[in-house]
């Protein structure tokens, strides 16, 4: 309860000691390790497919199979990738963050409550 | 013009219209009214008790977010101009992710309410927390505005309301009716009736979806024909370029949009606060994935509506209804299901309004009454009754402020001004949030640069856009200037949509404002940010646990 009110000096050191702990900095690189190469590919593929739509409509024309052409699969790429990212990553945090996060919190918690 | 308006009206009956939309608003009230329960204190208005389960919310988002733009805009452009509206609701998804991996979590770990809450733990200044809320309440207004006028033109086509007087008064009844919601209902009702409204929605637009693609013997290539031979733009419908593609301005227009979309998301203040109704980070990424998977498969659909309106009822007579391209799929769904379908079409639009509306204005309340009232005015010493009692109280103001502002842009087009809020929110909002969870460096003035620079920078290039003046032709794609006047010019940012100037200039301000503090950032508050935004500790739980 009092840990949301907190701003004296006493209570910010315990976090500072995890911030500066091993556990903790192993969790930080691993979240930069997964979410910083994922976003930077997905936008980079949306903003290939944004400019690819603005400045050469031509490809986007190409059939592919009917009536359904490039720029159709090319858009659906994008759903799919949208879909793969949050079924990938909602796995990943489970497996790979959730534990070590919640181990962390109740360190810290415990601590403090002593 | 007056004949496929009347045919619509007429063969329509807007007694059984209204008979529908009667219905659904009193079993929304009922909802509102029986969810509410105790309004008390500040955590139940403004935060449903931090008890709603992660599903749960994320439906609620999904209500939230699937907005008239969405419903109505987004396939009414498919509809008129094919491919490029295919584009929009592509950027309206893509930005779903950022929430999800860099805000989410972090976001319900380190904040109480309000967006401001955040900013407020990583820097602790006053000021910073009074521009957020600036920020947030003109996002919020701009979006409302929207809203509203979505909701005049919606109902003039559906209840077979044409003058003036009659939109002016349907505008100002979904105004009483959405504060009546906030009021009654706080956090808890509202995502309520956001709950239902988006169960409706994807049952609606999965129905006539289906229809669509059997009366296209379940071939998408065939319904694409079928689509390029009725309009009159032929094959070009099914490529990019028709809507942005006819200029360079045009071209960079675009690409300006995609930036506000992708990037806007995650600014938009009341889909962040949605994100504290529920008990903790993992239940928040829940709701995101929630939202995720319903905004997307709606998007899908939506592709195959619109293509559908074009084929089965044809450009002529979708820009000759009123409210033109919002009218798209009501009148897809009356000429496949009659009557009957177009009046519970048109309801679901009425409660997406409704429901998105009351959405808006608990977070604009919240975000006064928290963050001025209690945080500026009171320094944080309001005690939780008062501060509900100006919670709702500014409910009531805001109402009368969209209701007013709806009566005013009631002919401006829904998704574009969607689209505007998207930049404003991306601009303002997204890079103090980002820099606080994971900029070391990040003081208290580069917060203000970034959120200040952000909102003058795109709201002032809005004001110097074709948007406001200079553009009575319409062309490239906003529709005719707001100031219709051809002898007023005084645009001189060539594009719509300011995105691509105030976006980057957002971000480098909050840098820039930083490096050059002269009062460096603390270390141990950004170790306090990161270590509770990661591991949670100290967030507010549910009231029940």
């Amino acid at each position: 309860m009092s840990l949301s009110q907190d701003s004296s000096r006493g209570n910010a050191s315990g976090y500072e000691i995890v911030y500066a702990s091993r556990e903790f900095r192993t969790l930080r690189r691993r979240l930069g390790s997964f979410v910083v190469p994922v976003t930077v590919l997905f936008l980079g593929w949306y903003f290939l497919y944004v400019l690819t739509a603005t400045f050469a409509p031509g490809f986007m024309r190409i059939s592919v199979f009917g009536h359904i052409n490039a720029g159709l699969c090319f858009g659906a790429t994008q759903f799919v990738a949208v879909f793969a990212v949050t079924i990938g990553y909602r796995r990943w945090a489970r497996r790979n963050l959730d534990p070590m996060s919640q181990r962390l919190r109740q360190r810290l918690e415990s601590g403090r409550n002593r | 013009m007056t004949h496929v308006v009347a045919a619509a009206g007429t063969v329509g009956r807007p007694a059984l219209n209204i008979t529908i939309f009667a219905f659904f608003v009193l079993v929304s009230l009922a909802i509102a009214v029986s969810a509410a329960g105790n309004n008390r204190t500040t955590t139940d208005y403004y935060a449903g008790g931090h008890a709603f389960s992660g599903r749960q919310n994320g439906i609620a988002i999904g209500g939230d977010y699937l907005s008239a733009a969405s419903f109505l805009g987004i396939a009414g452009l498919i509809a008129l101009d094919g491919y490029d509206g295919f584009l929009y609701s592509i950027g309206f998804l893509a930005g779903w992710l950022v929430v999800l991996m860099l805000v989410a979590g972090p976001l319900r770990n380190t904040g109480r309410y309000t967006t401001a809450d955040v900013l407020d733990l990583r820097l602790r200044a006053v000021p910073v927390r009074a521009a957020a809320a600036v920020s947030t309440l003109t996002v919020s207004l701009f979006y409302l505005l929207a809203q509203m006028a979505g909701a005049g033109a919606l109902v003039s086509l559906l209840l077979g309301v044409r003058n003036a007087a009659g939109q002016d008064a349907t505008v100002a009844a979904v105004g009483l009716l959405m504060i009546f919601y906030v009021l009654v209902g706080g956090m808890k009702g509202t995502t309520w009736v956001q709950i239902v409204k988006a169960s409706l929605l994807a049952v609606g637009a999965a129905v006539t979806t289906v229809w669509v693609l059997a009366k296209a013997g379940f071939s998408l290539s065939a319904l694409l024909g079928h689509a390029a031979a009725a309009s009159p733009a032929g094959l070009a419908v099914l490529g990019p370029g028709l809507l942005y593609g006819v200029s360079t301005a045009s071209k960079f227009n675009f690409i300006s949009l995609s930036l506000a979309l992708v990037l806007g998301v995650a600014g938009l203040p009341h889909v962040l606060m949605r994100l504290y109704t529920v008990p903790d980070a993992a239940q928040a990424r829940r709701s995101v994935v929630w939202a995720i998977c319903l905004v997307g498969a709606f998007y899908l659909c939506t592709l195959v509506l619109g293509y559908g309106a074009m084929w089965l009822v044809g450009a002529k007579q979708i820009e000759a209804a009123p409210g033109k391209e919002n009218s798209a799929v009501p009148l897809l769904a009356f000429h496949l299901g009659g009557t009957v379908l177009l009046g519970v079409i048109a309801a679901v639009a009425f409660a997406t309004i409704l429901a998105v509306v009351a959405g808006l204005t608990i977070t604009a309340s919240a975000s006064f009454a928290h963050d001025v009232y209690a945080g500026v005015l009171r320094r944080g010493e309001a005690d939780p009754a008062s501060e509900v009692r100006v919670a709702r109280i500014t409910a009531v103001v805001i109402g009368a402020v969209a209701v007013i502002g709806g009566i005013f842009a009631k002919d401006i087009d829904v998704a574009f001004l969607v689209a505007l809020a998207f930049a404003v929110a991306a601009s303002a909002n997204l890079p103090s949030i980002l820099y606080s969870f994971f900029w070391p460096r990040f003081t208290a003035r580069g917060a203000l640069w970034s959120i200040y620079g952000g909102l003058i920078s795109a709201v002032g290039l809005i004001i110097f856009s074709p948007v406001v003046s200079g553009n009575a032709g319409g062309l490239g794609g906003a529709g005719p200037s707001l100031i219709s006047d051809p002898h007023i010019d005084f645009a001189f940012f060539p594009l719509d949509n300011p995105g691509i100037v105030s976006i980057p200039l957002a971000f480098f301000l909050g840098w820039l404002g930083s490096v050059t503090d002269p009062q460096p950032a603390d270390p141990v508050r950004f170790a306090r940010m990161q270590v509770r935004a990661l591991t949670g500790v100290g967030a507010e739980r549910s009231s029940r646990g």
